[in-house]
């Protein structure tokens, strides 16, 4: 059976990615000053500016700090699995670019820690009635994948 | 410029009342204010009203009677009531009223606030993933400050234990029942580090306070509290705040309590080392060990050892959150700043009963923060 996978939001990550265009977001760029905002902003928060181009975010960085999250969130707004998986979330720090909130994959702090390296992945979050997993940005220890 | 002084201050209890409208436990605590005062409610020139859940916090001149007085409705997250004894002070100080009153009062229901995100200016994806939560910041901002600053995870349960034991001594607290460290620390972890004893939760109350000029506090009162300084800050670009799904790299912009704090410390020529007690807004226990630091109150990192040494109790040098703290008493949004300088006024009084501290107090400190990133700090003196 193949699952069929959606964004949580279009323009929020490239999707799908691919061999050749990978899992990257996507933040704007002022034109006027340069500042960076993720999720992209067409008014800038640094000079009032309303022209900005596309620009995507590294996908690694270092964890900034994190925490976990042990009850479920009030829904709406949470759309998750009414079968709540306790989930971690943290601030990757891009550098050059932005400290950036996520989720992070697992649930248990056991496994982070600060100053650690991150790499951008994507994790279904929750299923939808018709099988469809709806799927959002992540971060994901690095030392996991080489280990 | 005519300074503005507070001749009474009333407290409707705070925690769970089934069937009292917000209006109604507002309506009490300007009753108790005004008798505090010495005045009846004609008298009131103008009155100030914060409330997250009441739409019209202004209705309550139907509890107190319609006297035609301009009454402003006021709300700015956490800072409400913060912002509404601003204002109030402002009016007198500026000559617009000889007698002014700040009200705040609110009724949340259980549990977490839920909103939707868009209120806040942020995507929707953001509150469906999980992500739209206050308590993930307060666990993500004091689990780096522990990373940064060498603080414990039982020095976090010492402050929820002091405060939970000074709650136990005022009768208008919501958990009155003592924890120790160890119950505190055996508690479920809610947002890593913090627990579920670590945290305040929304609930309901009502607190009032009665402004008049100074050069007239003679006719009402033997213990005016002046009020030195009122400052209000909100966040600026690359600071962390709560809500915030990025934010820009490098050097570390301070939080709008750092900068509202100096700037009352200014207006009021007075400095921290001149503090006797101080209400700060303890969200959950690790806020109130940053806020420590960062209303200048200690360095960062002295927290372990001040705490660890009873400071910061009721018999130490600098007594916090003497009343509980929000997290003995809840957080109705739109009373809580209102409670805390009730608390203060009590303390420079000497009128605190069980949880009065020690000596002769002059100046009390009370500090809000909260969503999207706004801080209120006033400073009162004898
Ligand atoms: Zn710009």
């Amino acid at each position: 059976m193949t699952t069929t996978r959606e964004p949580v939001a279009q323009g929020l990550f490239t999707w799908p990615p691919t061999g050749s265009a990978p899992l990257r977001l996507i933040a704007s760029e002022c034109a006027d000053c340069g500042l960076l905002s993720f999720p992209a902003a067409t008014d800038c928060v640094r000079c009032a500016s309303t022209a900005s181009k596309e620009r995507l975010l590294a996908d690694r960085g270092t964890l900034w700090t994190y925490t976990t999250q042990g009850f479920r969130p009030p829904s709406p707004p949470y759309d998750g699995p009414e079968a709540f998986e306790p989930y971690a979330v943290g601030y990757v720090e891009l550098p050059g670019e932005l400290l950036v909130e996520a989720r992070l994959t697992g649930s248990g702090p056991e496994r982070l820690r600060i100053g650690q390296e991150m790499r951008l992945t994507c994790v279904p979050y929750t299923v939808r009635d018709d099988g469809t997993e709806v799927v959002t940005f992540a971060f994901a220890p690095v030392e996991e994948e080489t280990s | 410029m005519t300074e503005a002084v507070i001749i009474g201050v009333g407290l409707h209890p705070f925690g769970r009342f089934p069937g009292k409208p917000a209006l109604d436990m507002g309506a009490d605590a300007v009753r108790l204010a005004l008798a505090d005062a010495g005045v009846g409610w004609p008298r009131i020139q103008g009155g100030y009203i914060g409330s997250y859940e009441v739409a019209n916090p202004d209705a309550i001149v139907g509890r107190l009677g319609l006297t035609g007085i301009p009454l402003r409705g006021v709300f700015n997250g956490c800072a409400t009531a913060g912002t509404a004894v601003a204002l109030a002070a402002r009016a007198i100080e500026t000559g617009e009223h000889d007698l002014t009153i700040a009200i705040g009062l609110d009724k949340h229901p259980r549990g977490a606030f839920a909103a939707d995100p868009s209120v806040a200016g942020i995507p929707s994806w953001y509150g469906q993933t999980g992500m739209f939560l206050t308590t993930h910041f307060f666990g993500m901002k004091i689990n780096r400050y522990m990373h940064d600053h060498g603080i414990s995870h039982e020095t976090l349960a010492r402050v929820a234990s002091k405060n939970f034991h000074n709650a136990a001594r005022n009768d208008k607290a919501w958990r009155r029942t003592p924890l120790s460290v160890e119950e505190i620390l055996a508690s479920p972890v809610l947002n890593h580090p913090l627990r579920q004893f670590m945290y305040c939760g929304p609930n309901e109350g009502a607190a009032a306070v009665v402004l008049c000029r100074a050069d007239q506090a003679h006719k009402y009162t033997s213990t005016p509290v002046r009020v030195r300084a009122t400052a209000l800050r909100s966040r600026k670009l690359g600071a962390f705040e709560v809500q915030s799904p990025s934010f820009p790299v490098g050097e570390p912009v301070e939080s709008p309590t750092v900068d509202a704090s100096r700037a009352a410390y200014e207006l009021a020529g007075i400095g921290p080392e001149d503090v006797d007690v101080a209400q700060l807004q303890d969200t959950d226990a690790g806020s109130e060990i940053i806020h420590m630091a960062e209303n200048g109150l200690c360095k960062d990192g002295e927290q372990e050892r001040l705490i660890a040494e009873g400071v910061t109790g009721i018999g130490g040098r600098l007594p916090v959150n003497t009343d509980g703290g929000l997290l003995g008493n809840g957080e109705p949004i739109g009373a809580s700043g209102l409670r805390q300088i009730h608390e203060i006024v009590l303390q420079l009084r000497r009128t605190a009963g069980a949880r009065q501290i020690a000596g002769t107090p002059r100046v009390g400190y009370t500090h809000l923060y909260g969503a999207p990133g706004v801080s209120a700090v006033t400073i009162l003196s004898t």
